[in-house]
């Protein structure tokens, strides 16, 4: 009895005293006052993996014959069937593709391409920042890939070889 | 120059007398309002930058002028230029004049109510006896406009939050209404300028101290009153959208948001004109009586009413939306009977000639 009594005289000189509440203006207070953590995007840019997935893009080997022989590994594990791939036999006998495009409206950056692909050939890059201003200019072909791959070729490779421990 | 002025010195002589009041009074109220109109647009700046503060974020920051951010001082003037060029929508089943009425209704007595506010000794559009009434009477009218607002909507959302202001209002104005009379017993007064002159003497001379309770339910009935977190169910945007003015657009928006942010300002104003002294020194005596500070100015009026209007922002940046029946309880059975009880007591001491009633 006595012990409830002074537990509801507790309460009510501490709702009437409004403690709690100066409590909470007191955390919100000296937040108020600590350094601010935004990143200024365009100025500043948060750090990125090593495994970020973004952009796709075909590489070569470094005598400049492009890796991808044309298996449709990728084509086939794509969740999105965001891959289209034609292949021919070019006149040096190897299996070449004809045709690479990636519906990038269809593909979700799951990175499974790059997973399956056995020559490291499809890999996703880094670069995010990119848009599309008419319609159909969202399906990269085989050139453009190529063309991404032989403009990054250093840092996907530095980017391959920081993760490689990993796999 | 000096040929100039003694010329328009002239024309000015030349006007009937009722001319000369009626422009003097415009002039008088455009110097009220314009600053106002800014101030209301800064605090929206103010208060995105205090939230964002509170939240370890760092607020708007690009919008400026002539190709400089200066911390986005301009996105109060680029969002109001938004807000002008959108088209006002009106829903086809809507009551045409109402819905245009009521942005009026609760923009006119948001304004209006800084007649009979004085800035400093004497510097009053309007020097009324019946001043705290009028603004009484004022701020309750700020409700129609709410209401209007919702039924003219015809829209579910904007009926049910009309219903929650409408009530919520009611219920907080009697308490502010019984703080008030409180106020109005200890300065024997119901001219505002008078009020502040009862107060002077120093920071132990001002009614927040006697007054503490009727101080805090004042403040807190003035949040809940402008319908502000955490008392601003009426918006509710996770179950009612946006509230009474869902179905607003463009200027007509803006018009509820000027209102919104112009009782604010009103309601601090008011706070630290009735407990804090409005424009008297908290200094007095302690400073030199020619120091800035030292002397009652208009700084302290301003500074007293930026707190306040910072605490706004505080208490959105930390409380949690009340929930409804709650808002109701606090309203009618803790505020009222606070009000009531300490009014009692301040009866009793005026009588016994005890504390600072002591005249």
């Amino acid at each position: 009895m006595m012990s409830s009594l002074s537990k509801s005289f507790r309460h009510f000189v501490k709702s009437f005293t409004l403690f709690e509440l100066f409590q909470g203006l007191g955390v919100t207070g000296r937040y108020f006052f600590k350094p601010k953590i935004t990143v200024q995007y365009p100025e500043e840019k948060t750090p990125m993996s090593p495994r970020f997935r973004g952009l796709h893009a075909l590489r070569r080997y470094a005598n400049g014959e492009e890796r991808c022989i044309a298996c449709k590994l990728c084509e086939a594990v794509c969740p999105a069937l965001a891959i289209t791939i034609d292949s021919e036999e070019r006149a040096d006998g190897t299996r070449r593709t004809t045709r690479y495009d990636i519906d990038l409206f269809k593909c979700i950056y799951c990175g499974f391409c790059e997973e399956a692909c056995p020559v490291d050939s499809i890999v996703e890059t880094h670069i995010f920042e990119y848009h599309f201003e008419e319609r159909g200019t969202q399906v990269m072909t085989k050139k453009m890939l190529l063309e991404i791959g032989d403009k990054y070729e250093t840092e996907i490779a530095a980017n391959k070889q920081a993760d490689a421990p990993y796999r | 120059m000096d040929a100039l002025i003694t010329q328009a010195l002239d024309i000015w002589y030349l006007l009937p007398e009722d001319w000369q009041t009626l422009i003097l009074i415009v002039a008088k109220i455009v110097l009220i309002l314009v600053p106002l109109m800014l101030c209301v647009a800064y605090v929206t700046y103010f208060e995105r930058k205090v939230i964002g503060a509170m939240q370890v974020r760092i607020g708007p920051n690009r919008v400026g002028f002539f190709g400089f951010s200066l911390w986005g001082l301009g996105q109060p003037i680029a969002d109001a230029l938004k807000l002008m060029m959108k088209e006002i929508v009106i829903p086809t089943q809507s009551s045409k004049f109402l819905f245009l009425l009521a942005p009026v209704l609760s923009i006119g007595p948001a304004l209006a109510a800084w007649a009979v506010l004085p800035f400093d000794r004497g510097m009053v559009l309007t020097d009324i006896n019946a001043g705290l009434l009028y603004i009484l009477a004022l701020t309750s009218i700020g409700v129609y406009g709410v209401i209007i607002a919702g039924w003219a909507s015809n829209s579910k959302y904007a009926i049910l939050s009309a219903l929650r202001a409408g009530a919520q209002i009611v219920a907080y104005e009697i308490a502010m209404g019984f703080a008030l009379v409180g106020v109005l017993m200890a300065s024997g007064s119901l001219n505002i300028g008078e009020i502040i002159e009862a107060q002077a003497g120093g920071v132990s001379n001002w009614f927040v101290w006697p007054l503490l309770p009727l101080f805090l339910v004042y403040f807190i009935s003035g949040v809940a009153e402008t319908n502000r977190a955490p008392f601003d169910v009426a918006e509710g945007e996770s179950e009612i959208v946006a509230g009474f003015h869902v179905e607003y657009s463009g200027m007509a928006f803006a018009i509820f948001f000027l209102a919104e942010y112009a009782n604010i300002i009103l309601i601090s104003a008011l706070t630290s004109l009735m407990f804090l002294g409005g424009w008297l020194s908290p200094l007095e005596g302690l400073l030199g009586a020619d120091h800035i500070l030292g002397t009652s100015s208009i700084i302290w009026f301003f500074g007293k009413t930026a707190f306040f209007i910072f605490c706004f922002l505080w208490f959105r940046a930390t409380f949690p939306r009340y929930r409804y029946d709650q808002i109701m309880r606090l309203g009618w059975k803790v505020f009222i009977p606070v009000t009531i009880v300490w009014l009692f007591v301040e009866a009793v001491m005026v009588v016994m000639q005890v504390g600072p009633w002591a005249v």
